[in-house]
């Protein structure tokens, strides 16, 4: 099965480089640009073909790795590879 | 050989289309197909133009080339291996080289900035050299065209994460902003690498049947001719085999350092090449041929990124971090295992022969079969037409407007965006790292132990594109003697110089003669200062629409402090002390900033050089340094004696007492004029006399300039300028203007 | 005193940190590949600074789970002192041997250049040579050195005194100016509970030989050595 992983910082975690992305939009005319917060996304193919045991195997490898849980979220999409 | 097979390739459609899209003319395919004795396979053609292209056979330069020293005493290799190799006592040598990485920085400023370092870096630990320290000449556009900022940000991070990851220091080096850079930047990237001077490793693939070993990343799609990919051949082509940008991986590249460095202390490697540009075609075409020897490769065997590659795409990928290696027979587990060790692919693809030719398999069919001394030999070489540049006249200093007030026209120089200062540059790379930076980055040279001894390397990336424009020769001359009097400047004795040949068109007579003059001004300074060209790179072309960068020969110099302890900086450190000027003044205004800054137009000759002044003012002051007459020293360049003042009290935080100027000439052409061969330097009032007998036994000009103290620049007859005044339009342009994105 | 700096693929300062380590205890420290997961009997751990598996993911994150650093974490957990500079730094975090993590520059930016800092106490192996206060001069080369914890964090490491370094100006005030990277709290360095693990961001090992411009580095070495014999 196939995991699509997107990391985020948590909310109130100052992001330097949204706020940098943001003014670039609003220097480029987006005027309408609000908050814009930046983050990861990761694709993971793993030999699991039940998906609750796939979703389990994919939490602890956020919660060990890809994800630092200090002040970053995580969240998945799992599909059929 | 299976000749139908070619001819059934051959048949698929060779194209005069097809030969132009690589960049070849249709004089040139003849030579090929002769050379070939048929016509070539789409590999053989693709391989035939990388190997023939001005990058690789160097056809439009070479015989002015030839024209440059590169020997001496000091030399261990000169040019033709990947870097040159000068001598350092001891039994260690300095492997250096620089090489241009212009195009693609345009296109991806952080990538190809990126690249450019990490390839400047593989030629040098390719020859056994860990390196240690990176220096860069960059020239951009005008600050007010709108794609220079962005093209600043992303080459300067570029090359601080590729250096800063790899652990090496990124020391300095000089950038410049001028409007004829506007569609064509230069990113020239400097490395200097430590070696044992016994064991230097070079590309010359000696004895048959010995293992051809592939180390490092995987092959992928990148950096493969655009106009080729969309061709016939690939109409099947989808979205994910269009060519890349190449990609810079600095933590590969840290491992396949030390990977060949373990490598290199056993007696394992016969040759070993990186594989830059051109990747496998170069580097197996150019070991096999300086061995005088063949070789065979089984490109199913090259490892890959991408599912699918062809022969083609296999041998003229691009893809960074990847050497190729002749290995001892016998030496194959060991050497795997120190790969492996190091997470890298390790493969061997080939052998070497006994057939004088290229042979490239691919699922079971010939893809090459090519004599390499057509390769490599068989290149036309050009005499291409030129016309000499005129020169022009030397103005007379009263012909140039003066300023209501020197200090005025000081405060707006330091300010510009041609003196400001580089901090904002340089604060992003490490140059500390290695800890051996004995002298950071804003100097006249960077400065770096010789790891474990008391001797320094010095290093200074110069070149002035506006005399150069004016006067190629002059101003290629002017290049190699402020990167001596640089190099001198801080106490070391310069010892060879890598060169960066960055040029317009040169099917373009007058471009032609500035590079043919550029080199004679070149070779007429090398020879004078003994201070011969080891290593370098030509880059033409750099034009669009017609209109062509400036000469810009880029001069990268190293030198040797046999004792760091006697190494001078240019930082003004005790109140009190005497300045003086060693060199003849005479004021020579044209070509100058103050022209380009306070008159917003240059014309005229740039300054000459005296060669033989220049000789022996640099003797003197080396002399006067390592006998610790001196506190502080720095050469006039850019912006003339005042700016180089103002740069010694910055640095030191220490105001200056100056004289006035002496007549009977301007007093602008005394502060700003750009006259060579000069050196500013201070001394306790107690050392006067006996650098002013030094001065006058050398036959070396000396003028007293005034006295280091307070906090401003005192110049009689007008108010003082506050160092923090200066300091302040000093620091903030860059800064400002890099903000305001 | 016997050290070992433990050497990771990209590991850049290690080397930099055997020369310190050395000059200051007469003696070479072990160099420790990071795939062996024996550590030689030591009295300090040091994790050198660089850019370990390229600090791709997050920094420091890949190396906190390397083979060795179970056993560097063993011995943290049992009183060896445990030292990490910059990357080292990231990965003492990243591997839960200290409390928050290293965020990105303010800037954005790579910042490589000598800082400024206060010595927040004197009574731990690695300060005795310092005194409390004293505004000492380390120099920067980073780009993830923002520190960030949240205000829990904080105060508990404030409340026990556990911070051990802090970006200040030359009469050692604590002020936004002097921050270099937007650390909370200007925090250059902290302490685990004990005192006994250190992570910093400034580089002590490349001012502690005159001729690099400064000795300041020197003394934390010298400390060691004097108080770890």
């Amino acid at each position: 099965m196939k995991a699509r992983i997107t990391i985020t910082l948590k909310p109130g975690v100052l992001d330097p480089q949204g706020k940098a992305i943001a003014g670039a939009l609003h220097a480029l005319g987006f005027g309408a640009v609000g908050n814009v917060r930046q983050g990861k996304y990761i694709e993971v193919e793993v030999a699991e073909s039940d998906p609750s045991r796939a979703r389990a195997e994919i939490e602890r490898m956020c919660e060990q790795l890809l994800a630092n849980t200090i002040i970053e979220n995580y969240a998945y999409e799992l599909e059929a590879a | 050989m299976n000749i139908a097979a070619h001819a059934a390739r051959a048949a698929e459609g060779i194209t005069p289309e097809i030969v132009a899209e690589h960049g070849l003319s249709a004089n040139e395919y003849k030579l090929l197909v002769a050379a070939l004795g048929r016509e070539p396979s789409l590999t053989e053609l693709g391989i035939f133009s990388v190997m023939w292209s001005e990058h690789c056979s160097y056809k439009s330069s070479k015989i002015w080339l030839k024209k440059l020293p590169t020997e001496g005493p000091q030399v261990i290799q000169g040019p033709g291996e990947n870097a040159g190799v000068v001598d350092l006592g001891d039994g260690q040598a300095a492997v250096f080289k620089m090489e241009s990485h212009n195009h693609p920085s345009y296109i991806e400023p952080y990538q190809g900035a990126a690249t450019g370092v990490g390839g400047i870096m593989r030629d040098v630990f390719t020859m056994g050299a860990r390196p240690i320290a990176n220096m860069n000449a960059l020239r951009f556009g005008a600050p007010d065209h709108p794609k220079t900022r962005h093209l600043v940000a992303g080459v300067v991070s570029g090359i601080g994460d590729y250096g800063n990851c790899m652990g090496v220091p990124t020391v300095g080096g000089e950038t410049n902003f001028d409007p004829r850079y506007n569609d064509n930047i230069l990113v020239n990237a400097m490395c200097v690498g430590l070696a044992d001077a016994g064991r230097i490793f070079k590309a010359a693939a000696k004895g048959i049947g010995h293992p051809v070993v592939y180390v490092g990343s995987k092959t992928g799609r990148d950096g493969i001719h655009g106009a080729t990919m969309a061709s016939a051949e690939f109409d099947d082509a989808s979205e994910e085999k269009r060519p890349t940008v190449q990609v810079g991986d600095p933590f590969t590249e840290k491992l396949l350092l030390e990977a060949c460095l373990e490598l290199m202390a056993e007696d394992a490697i016969v040759a070993i090449q990186d594989m830059g540009a051109a990747g496998l075609t170069s580097s197996s075409v150019e070991m096999a041929d300086k061995g005088g020897v063949g070789i065979e490769l089984e490109l199913d065997r090259v490892p890959t990124r991408e599912e699918g590659m062809t022969a083609y795409e296999m041998m003229l990928s691009e893809s960074q971090e990847r050497m190729l290696m002749i290995l001892k027979p016998g030496s194959e587990k060991a050497a795997e295992r120190v790969f492996r060790k190091w997470d890298l692919d390790f493969s061997i693809i080939g052998y070497t022969t006994d057939t004088g030719r290229l042979v490239v398999r691919h699922r079971g069919i010939v893809e090459a079969d090519i004599p390499l001394a057509s390769l490599a030999h068989a290149a036309p070489v050009y005499e291409r037409p030129w016309t000499k540049t005129e020169p022009q006249a030397t103005v007379a200093a009263e012909e140039v407007p003066a300023p209501n007030s020197q200090l005025g026209a000081l405060e707006r120089l330091v300010g510009s965006p041609h003196l400001s200062s580089r901090r904002w540059i340089w604060k992003q790379y490490d140059h500390m790292v290695m800890a051996d930076t004995v002298q950071r980055p804003g100097g006249d040279a960077a400065v770096v132990r010789v790891h474990g001894t008391g001797k320094g390397l010095a290093i200074s990336c110069d070149v002035t594109p506006r005399y150069c424009a004016a006067d190629p020769f002059e101003g290629a001359k002017q290049a190699v003697a402020e990167c001596w009097r640089n190099l001198t400047a801080v106490g070391a004795d310069p010892l060879a110089i890598t060169d960066c040949m960055n040029f317009g068109n040169p099917e373009r007579p007058e471009i032609m003669g500035e590079f043919a003059g550029a080199v004679e001004g070149m070779a007429a300074a090398c020879t004078a200062l003994s201070f011969p060209v080891v290593s370098g790179n030509v880059s033409l072309y750099n034009e669009t629409n017609g209109i062509a960068i400036p000469p810009t020969p880029a001069i990268g110099g190293i030198g040797l402090i046999p004792d760091i302890a006697t190494m001078a900086t240019l930082a003004l450190k005790r109140p009190g002390d005497v300045l003086m000027l060693l060199g003849a003044e005479a004021g020579h205004l044209g070509q100058s900033l103050y022209m380009q800054v306070m008159l917003n137009r240059s014309w005229g000759a740039p300054p000459p050089v005296d060669l033989e002044a220049e000789r022996r003012a640099g003797d003197l002051v080396r002399a006067l340094i390592r006998s610790g007459s001196l506190s502080a020293v720095h050469d006039v360049s850019d912006g003339g004696l005042l700016a180089a003042i103002a740069e010694m009290a910055l640095a030191g935080g220490h105001g200056v007492v100056l004289d006035a100027a002496p007549g009977p000439m301007p007093a602008h052409a005394i502060w700003f004029g750009e006259d060579q061969a000069r050196y500013v330097v201070a001394a306790r009032p107690d050392k006067a006399d006996a650098i002013h007998k030094a001065a006058a036994g050398a036959k070396v000009p000396l003028r007293l300039l005034g006295t280091i103290g307070g906090d401003a620049i005192r110049l009689d007859g007008e108010p003082p300028l506050p160092l923090a005044v200066v300091r302040a339009a000093h620091e903030d342009w860059l800064p400002r203007f890099m903000a305001h994105g | 005193m016997k050290a070992s700096v433990i050497v990771f693929p990209g590991s850049n300062c290690d080397r930099d940190a055997a020369v310190a380590l050395e000059a200051a205890t007469g003696q070479a420290p072990a160099m420790v590949w990071h795939g062996d997961s024996e550590i030689p009997a030591s009295d300090l751990i040091v994790l050198p600074g660089g850019f370990s598996y390229g600090d791709y993911l997050r920094s420091g994150a890949m190396a906190a789970h390397s083979p060795v650093m179970r056993e560097v974490v063993a011995r943290a957990r049992t009183g060896t002192p445990v030292l990490g500079i910059c990357n080292g730094f990231q990965i003492l975090t990243e591997a839960g041997l200290l409390p928050g993590v290293l965020m990105r520059n303010a800037t954005l930016k790579f910042v490589c250049r000598d800082v400024l800092l206060r010595v927040e106490r004197n009574d731990t192996a690695y300060t005795s040579r310092y005194a409390r206060g004293e505004v000492i001069r380390f120099p920067i080369a980073h780009k993830d050195g923002s520190y960030f914890a949240d205000d829990a964090t904080l105060d508990r490491l404030e409340g026990e005194g556990r911070v051990a370094f802090r970006y200040c100006n030359a009469t050692g005030e604590v002020t936004q100016a002097a921050n270099p990277n937007g650390s909370r709290h200007n925090i250059a360095g902290i302490y685990n509970e004990t005192g006994t693990v250190l992570g910093l961001m400034p580089h002590p090992e490349r001012l502690a030989d005159p001729a690099l411009g400064g000795t300041d580095g020197a003394n934390m070495f010298l400390s060691l050595a004097e108080t770890l014999h």
